[in-house]
């Protein structure tokens, strides 16, 4: 199966400091592919970098055009869709405007956003501030949803949200990887068990590992030597 | 009570002067974090284009003021994409071109027209005076009042209700994720660069009305008034800087008058430093 997205070498020095020492990684063409690793591993700089937020070498392909060499705008615009870590809303902005701001195509997918997140809807005068935690992560998910993105990148979409809200989202993502292939940085195994068809691994901003999420949750010892856990896995996501 | 309105007039006159400049100052600043020390330069290029077009170019004094406007505007432009935008992963060079820009274009104009203050020619309809509560205010301060308050709701206006309103506020607040919706930032920089440029440049035009003459040296004195501006009403806030200009304008012309001549200025400082230790993100609660 051809990847849609092949990163291959992918390194980035910020200030003298070697972040990534070389990634290799493939995002399956359907469902679900999970970007694991210890805190420091290097996660969030890999898609960072893919997105061409921060300087980079090394190739990354995407659909077999390598878009490695260009600016973000761009590559946004060659059709991935980014949720960042901190969720990236503009908190001077009304839930209205976040999504406006994400607007590309001549036709935007309000309905499937506003099906997947009817609060959305309900809020969306409200300034994106004042929303808790799993709101804003609905704008930063919903955002990417608007345009007919060839790939989704989340980064960390659970971090911090409470149990029901991680339920939520784990069942969006699901919903959504069902049409648009997700790279999912994560650190919530037991929705990465759940959505996961495919992973990577990293350490020490290398590649540590590539093959199928539930063979690689399913080995213990592995999950343990790669990611730091075994028998206390975390609390199951409610299906 | 004469004197009171007449010092309000003129202070209301002077921040609106200052609003004109900060304004711009404040976007580039908040949108692009860029220190643009160049931005006195288009004050003067603007003062001086509307100067020679009202004089020997023989425009007039109403054609001319826009034409002021739109060669700062120009020059706004190409210093973006010429000087600046070569220099965005450089923070620190360009800094250093901004300064030069800053020295060298009022140098420029030294050279050309000389040092001396040039009058400025006054239309009759603005020469004159106007008796408000007793006092009599010259009409060319509410010029000034009415164009910068034209200015802020224009601004207002654009940031609100356009597109790209809506990219210089988003940016001002996370530019890196802008880019990553898929917009290319720049183009908002060098519409920023313009509005902020043709703000100045009619500031300019404007100034030589307030002062009656326009000398290469006058945008460099007004941008550091400026600056206290941006910083008093937090970086990227239009509504934070026109409070603050007219709060700088009012303390200036009143200290200036009740205590002794240049403590105005001193006032301004002060009143800077208190604010920053009350509020040290400025007005709007931005950091400035």
């Amino acid at each position: 199966m051809t990847p849609l997205l092949s990163v291959r070498d992918l390194r980035v020095v910020i200030d003298g400091l070697h972040i990534l020492h070389g990634v290799d990684l493939d995002v399956a063409p359907t469902g679900v592919t999970a970007l694991l690793g210890r805190n420091g591993a290097g996660k969030t700089t890999t898609v960072r970098a893919i997105m061409g937020l921060v300087p980079r070498t090394g190739s990354v392909v995407l659909d077999g055009a390598e878009i490695g060499g260009l600016p973000t705008h761009r590559v946004v615009r060659r059709g991935i869709g980014y949720a960042p870590e901190d969720r990236g809303v503009f908190a001077g902005l009304t839930v209205a405007e976040n999504l406006r701001l994400a607007e590309r195509d001549s036709a935007p997918a309000y309905p499937l956003v506003h099906r997947l997140f009817p609060e959305l809807k309900a809020r969306e005068k409200q300034l994106a501030g004042t929303l808790s935690g799993g709101q804003q992560q609905m704008v930063a998910i919903g955002r990417t949803l608007l345009n007919g993105n060839r790939l989704i990148v989340a980064d960390e979409p659970t971090k911090g949200l409470a149990p029901r809200i991680v339920t939520e989202v784990a069942d969006v993502l699901a919903r959504v990887a069902e049409t648009v292939p997700v790279l999912l940085v994560e650190q919530n195994l037991a929705l990465v068990r759940r959505v996961a068809g495919h992973c990577a691994v990293l350490a020490d901003g290398r590649t540590a590992h590539r093959g199928a999420a539930a063979a690689l949750l399913a080995d213990e010892e592995a999950a343990r030597r790669l990611l730091g856990v075994g028998r206390h896995p975390a609390p199951e996501v409610t299906p | 009570m004469n004197t009171v309105v007449l010092l309000a007039c003129t202070g209301l006159g002077l921040g609106a002067l200052y609003f004109l400049v900060a304004s711009g100052l404040s976007l580039i600043f908040g949108l692009m974090d860029v220190l643009n020390f160049a931005h006195g330069a288009l004050l003067s290029v603007g003062a001086y284009a509307a100067w020679w077009a009202a004089g020997d170019g023989g425009m007039g004094f109403w054609l001319a003021v826009p034409f002021g406007t739109l060669v700062g505007t120009g020059a706004a432009v190409l210093l973006e994409l010429v000087l600046i935008r070569p220099l965005y992963a450089r923070p620190r060079d360009q800094i250093l071109a901004t300064v030069g820009v800053g020295l060298a274009l009022p140098a420029l104009l030294m050279g050309i027209w000389g040092a001396d203050a040039r009058p400025f020619p006054q239309p009759a309809a603005l020469a004159g005076t106007v008796r408000l509560l007793g006092a009599v205010v010259p009409v060319n301060r509410f010029v000034l009042i009415g164009a910068a308050l034209l200015v802020l709701l224009a601004l207002r206006l654009f940031l609100a209700r356009t597109r790209y309103g809506l990219i210089v506020r988003a940016g001002v607040e996370d530019r890196a994720m802008v880019t990553a919706l898929g917009i290319d930032v720049r183009r908002a920089f060098t519409l920023v660069f313009a509005i902020g440029g043709a703000a100045a440049a009619l500031g300019g035009a404007l100034a030589g009305l307030y002062f009656g003459s326009v000398n290469p040296g006058q945008g460099t004195g007004l941008l550091i008034f400026a600056f206290v501006v941006v910083v008093m009403g937090g970086t990227g806030s239009v509504t934070g800087a026109a409070v603050a200009s007219v709060a700088v304008g009012l303390v200036q012309q009143f200290a200036n008058y009740y205590t002794a001549a240049g403590l105005g200025d001193l006032s301004v400082v002060v009143l800077l430093a208190v604010l920053l230790l009350v509020r040290p993100r400025g007005l709007t609660g931005r950091l400035a």
